[in-house]
């Protein structure tokens, strides 16, 4: 898509802010991101009117009626078959899918995989609270072993699917994570999948008060969020922690792992590079912490990315501009014609 | 069927139509040696159709009964409505397609076989104890013998380079040219054809036109076929330029047309099924005409695909075939309520579940009106013959754009592949078809109302980029008018009464009725069995009886007059691939004793049955 936007200079957050009540449940983390994505939007500099907002089924998928942009609420798990039929149509707009845990990671996984290896220009919210919740609370796919929900009293028994490392498999060329109360993280990363040209994958961790309360406190909460955060900034040392306490290495695995700060020299520490083209690295990111509970935020990857069908949108409607009636004529008739009759009485 | 002249050894005898089947293994091109035969017999200015019969592997096990291929053409000098019941001519290339092929052929029937396929291995293989060809089985019938295995190898000795695998693969074409020889007809559009097809490799080419050309040789010197048979061109067609078309491609410039005509860029999105993956391949290569197809990861995604184009403000098409038409339930359900143009096309084979992927069927009827949940009415059309897939999903599309609705069209594995002469259709003459855009507004025009109806009941269609018109859409409740949220009961009821009126206010025509005078037997069926009741109806009145016919395209809405129409006879009959789908629909709506004859074989109806079902009635 065309990602130069219009002189607006006055667009404000109020533009995007559409006149429907939010009816998420108090407490919700999904007011923060809404409001993040808002406060966004203007920096973005593109009109509303050539904003969409494709959403699925679930908390998440009220987001596009809340945005005063063009938006669909459309079919659990399909938004991004939405949205890859509107750019393969249109190319002078933003489109946004707006997602959950359980609606692009169980019933849409496979769309979710399609749209990021087409690399289809779309930016993927996935907003992960692991659980679903518009529901009542059963347990979803990311929600960890052992949790016990309505739906697995006696605790599940599946291992969690990783949003991240699932979307650098499927070819992502940008994969993001960001969580819904670090409002300067959070802009920062949006601003990010915004600029990028083709798929932009943002997993949101968001806190559900009423079904998983608490799932992202350790990264939420200001005195444990210093301790658990691994901020990925691009050129910078992985050191992290209270004063830089802890630090990321590369064992001799090649995987990476998490040392006290002290026992690592700086030519040891592993650099963030999100642009490195092999998604090796970022994968490595992606299951880092998984275990510890330390969780990277940021952009793990971001690499060149030639968008699906680019250019063919402009191509097809000017070829289709140049068919008149001879040309349509000439089409339908084919190589071999015969006629029959010489006249209307014949 | 009367003239008998003498021309060289072989007399020449006048027939008014001729059924001609080429059957052999799965991988012996009989599919391709009867289309050149289709391109020749139009060229001559025949009326013809055609059905290809083949197994849903690709290669079944050679040899075997399992792995028979047929391609049947049935052409004239007259008007003609079916592919032909019973072939007057058989070209077997091995044993099993004999023994598949010949139960359904009538004494006096003429078989032409390769002889040296007849060996012992195959004859096990296709499970005969002793040869067909010798054991007087084939008495009843005209046997030609000829040995094509060998006759192709020294056709080919002249050509350098030539392998003996090349050799065998050639003998359909050698098959053809007995045929082409038999029944008179232009070489050159055959020869041009492997001039073009083969244009890449010489030696190919070269040996595919010794065996073509060393087939017809053989019919005109060997003296084994001593009546060649003469089919004059039809003259009782309308006048016009025609063209060979079968139903995919008619359909697949029917979409075109929609597209140029109404402005709107096609995007066509699919997931491969046999048999409607041939659209997406007719539609591919068209990026000239500005289409743009999307080969989706599932049949979920196609019909997502189509619907966010359609969103878009293109022409979002989908197509598949029955297990496809399941899974595009919910898709179909959101654009019913978002109310969105969106064609979705179901090329019916038989089922349930995978049933049985390369015979047709009409058995999808009752998902196309109601599979969805909730209320969710929608325009269901169906195409009759080849040609009539241009118009109906034409029709189709206008439909969809103009009442902002999804709209299914319903053709069948038979029609897609069955081929007839066309009457090219003039672009000048299509119906107009207008998107209709709402205009931009001004920060100052009163608020838009995204559910607002015309006098049509339909909705604007406010595409995203368009300033002041930015609203949200989706599948929950809309208040009406405004389009917002709403569970409010008594909004819901006026919604779904607006939805359904909307789509019951779609113009339909009046039943076109064939009526004689006297008729109290009227004869109606809908979809590609049209070529069969014309047929058997006509063989009805030849034998003096009156009948009336009538044809659906529209199965939602129904004409307006079709209540009426079918009080007006004693018996009303309902032939159908199906075991009584729209006689249930329509005895639900009319109150009318429709009564049912279901053909539920794999296999079109055909001109006989029908005459029989309508003689039982008579009696």
């Amino acid at each position: 898509m065309s990602t130069t936007a219009e002189p607006t200079g006055t667009l404000t957050r109020a533009d995007f802010q559409s006149d429907q009540e939010t009816r998420w449940c108090p407490g919700c983390g999904d007011y923060a991101i809404l409001a993040a994505v808002q406060g966004v939007m203007p920096d973005i500099g593109i009109p509303p009117e050539r904003v969409a907002f494709i959403t699925g089924i679930g908390c998440a998928g009220r987001f596009s009626y809340y945005m005063d942009t063009y938006g669909m609420h459309s079919i659990h798990g399909r938004a991004p078959t939405i949205a890859t039929g509107l750019v393969a149509a249109r190319d002078d707009l933003s489109v946004w899918i707006v997602s959950g845990d359980g609606d692009a990671l169980s019933i849409g996984g496979n769309h979710l995989i399609h749209a990021l290896r087409r690399d289809v220009p779309v930016k993927i919210l996935l907003f992960n609270n692991r659980i679903y919740g518009l529901t009542k609370g059963q347990a979803s796919p990311t929600s960890e072993r052992g949790k016990v929900t309505k739906s697995t009293p006696d605790g599940s028994l599946e291992r969690p699917v990783n949003p991240l490392a699932t979307a650098i498999a499927a070819g992502a060329t940008f994969a993001a994570r960001a969580v819904d109360r670090d409002k300067a993280g959070l802009a920062d990363v949006l601003r990010a999948a915004a600029e990028h040209p083709g798929a932009a994958f943002v997993e949101i961790l968001q806190n559900c008060p009423v079904f998983n309360d608490g799932a992202f406190s350790h990264v939420q909460d200001k005195d444990e969020a210093v301790l658990h955060r691994i901020p990925l900034e691009p050129d910078r040392p992985l050191r992290f922690g209270r004063d830089g306490d802890q630090a990321v290495i590369r064992g001799d695995d090649g995987g990476l792992r998490i040392v006290p700060g002290a026992e690592a020299d700086d030519a040891s520490v592993v650099v963030h590079d999100p642009t490195i083209a092999d998604p090796t690295a970022a994968f490595a990111l992606s299951q880092l912490g998984v275990d510890t509970g330390h969780v990277p935020l940021g952009v793990l990857r971001r690499v060149p990315s030639t968008p699906w069908g680019e250019g063919l949108v402009a191509e097809r409607r000017a070829a289709l501009s140049t068919v008149d009636d001879a040309q349509l004529d000439r089409l339908l008739a084919g190589p071999d014609t015969w006629t029959v009759g010489g006249g209307p009485d014949a | 069927m009367a003239t008998v002249t003498h021309e060289q050894h072989a007399a020449v005898e006048e027939r008014e139509r001729v059924i001609v089947r080429f059957a052999g293994d799965s991988g012996d091109g009989m599919q391709l040696a009867g289309a050149r035969f289709t391109d020749a017999t139009a060229a001559s200015g025949n009326d013809l159709a055609t059905l290809p019969n083949f197994p849903a592997e690709i290669r079944a096990p050679a040899g075997t009964t399992a792995g028979v291929s047929s391609f049947q053409i049935h052409f004239a000098a007259r008007d003609i409505a079916t592919p032909g019941d019973t072939p007057d001519v058989l070209v077997a290339m091995n044993p099993a397609a004999l023994r598949v092929n010949v139960p359904q052929l009538e004494r006096g029937a003429r078989i032409i076989v390769n002889e040296e396929a007849f060996t012992r291995r195959a004859l096990q293989k296709a499970g005969y104890d002793d040869n067909p060809l010798d054991d007087g089985t084939l008495d009843p019938f005209e046997l030609t013998r000829v040995p094509m295995s060998s006759l192709v190898s020294r056709a080919l000795e002249d050509v350098e380079g030539a392998t003996s695998r090349q050799a065998q693969k050639a003998r359909n074409l050698f098959a053809l040219g007995v045929v082409a020889w038999l029944y008179d007809r232009p070489t050159a559009v055959i020869e041009r054809w492997i001039d073009q097809k083969f244009a890449a490799d010489d030696v190919v080419r070269r040996g595919n036109r010794a065996a073509f050309s060393a087939g017809w040789a053989f019919g005109e010197t060997s003296e084994l076929i001593d009546v060649r048979v003469r089919v004059a061109p039809a003259t009782d067609v309308p006048p016009g330029e025609y063209r060979n078309a079968n139903g995919t491609t008619a359909m697949a410039l029917g979409l075109v047309a929609a597209s140029v005509r109404s402005g709107l860029p096609l995007v066509f999105s699919a997931y491969p099924i046999t048999p409607a993956s041939d659209l997406l391949h007719q539609l591919a290569p068209r990026a000239a005409q500005g289409v743009r197809t999307v080969q989706a990861e599932d049949e979920i995604a196609a019909a997502g695909i189509a619907l966010g184009a359609s969103y878009a403000g293109a022409l979002g098409v989908t197509a598949t075939s029955g297990p496809g038409l399941d899974l595009k339930a919910e898709a179909i359900g959101l654009a019913v309520m978002l109310e969105l143009p969106l064609v979705v096309i179901d090329v019916q084979r038989a089922g349930p579940s995978t049933g049985m992927p390369t015979k047709t069927e009409q058995s999808d009827l009752l998902q196309a009106l109601y599979g969805r949940h909730g209320e969710a009415p929608l325009p269901v059309l169906a195409a009759s013959n080849p040609g009539d897939c241009f118009d109906t999903v034409y029709e189709a599309a206008r439909i969809a754009i103009e009442r902002r609705t999804p709209v299914i069209v319903l053709s069948d594995l038979f029609l897609s592949n069955s081929s007839a002469p066309w009457r090219v259709p003039r672009a000048a003459d299509l119906a107009p078809i207008d998107p209709a855009f709402a205009p931009p507004r001004e920060p100052d025009d009163p608020p838009f109302l995204p559910y607002e109806r015309d006098d049509r009941g339909v909705r604007p269609w406010a595409i995203p980029g368009t300033p002041g018109l930015r609203h949200r859409v989706g599948g929950i409740e809309k208040q009406e008018r405004t389009g917002a949220i709403s569970y409010d009961g008594a909004n819901h009821a006026r919604m779904v009464a607006a939805r359904a009126a909307k789509v019951a206010g779609v113009d339909v025509p009046p039943t076109a009725l064939d009526h004689d005078d006297g008729a109290d037997i009227l004869v109606i069926g809908w979809g590609s069995s049209e070529g069969a009741l014309i047929a058997g109806v006509r063989r009805v009145r030849q034998r003096g009886h009156a009948v009336a016919r009538a044809h659906l395209r529209h199965l939602h809405p129904l004409p307006p007059d079709l209540g009426d129409v079918l009080r007006r006879y004693r018996r009303v009959v309902l032939p159908e691939m199906n075991s009584g789908q729209l006689a249930r629909v329509l005895r639900a709506e009319y109150l009318v004793d429709v009564r049912t004859h279901a053909c539920l074989e794999g296999r079109p109806l055909q001109a006989a049955e029908i005459e029989r079902v309508i003689l039982e009635e008579i009696a």
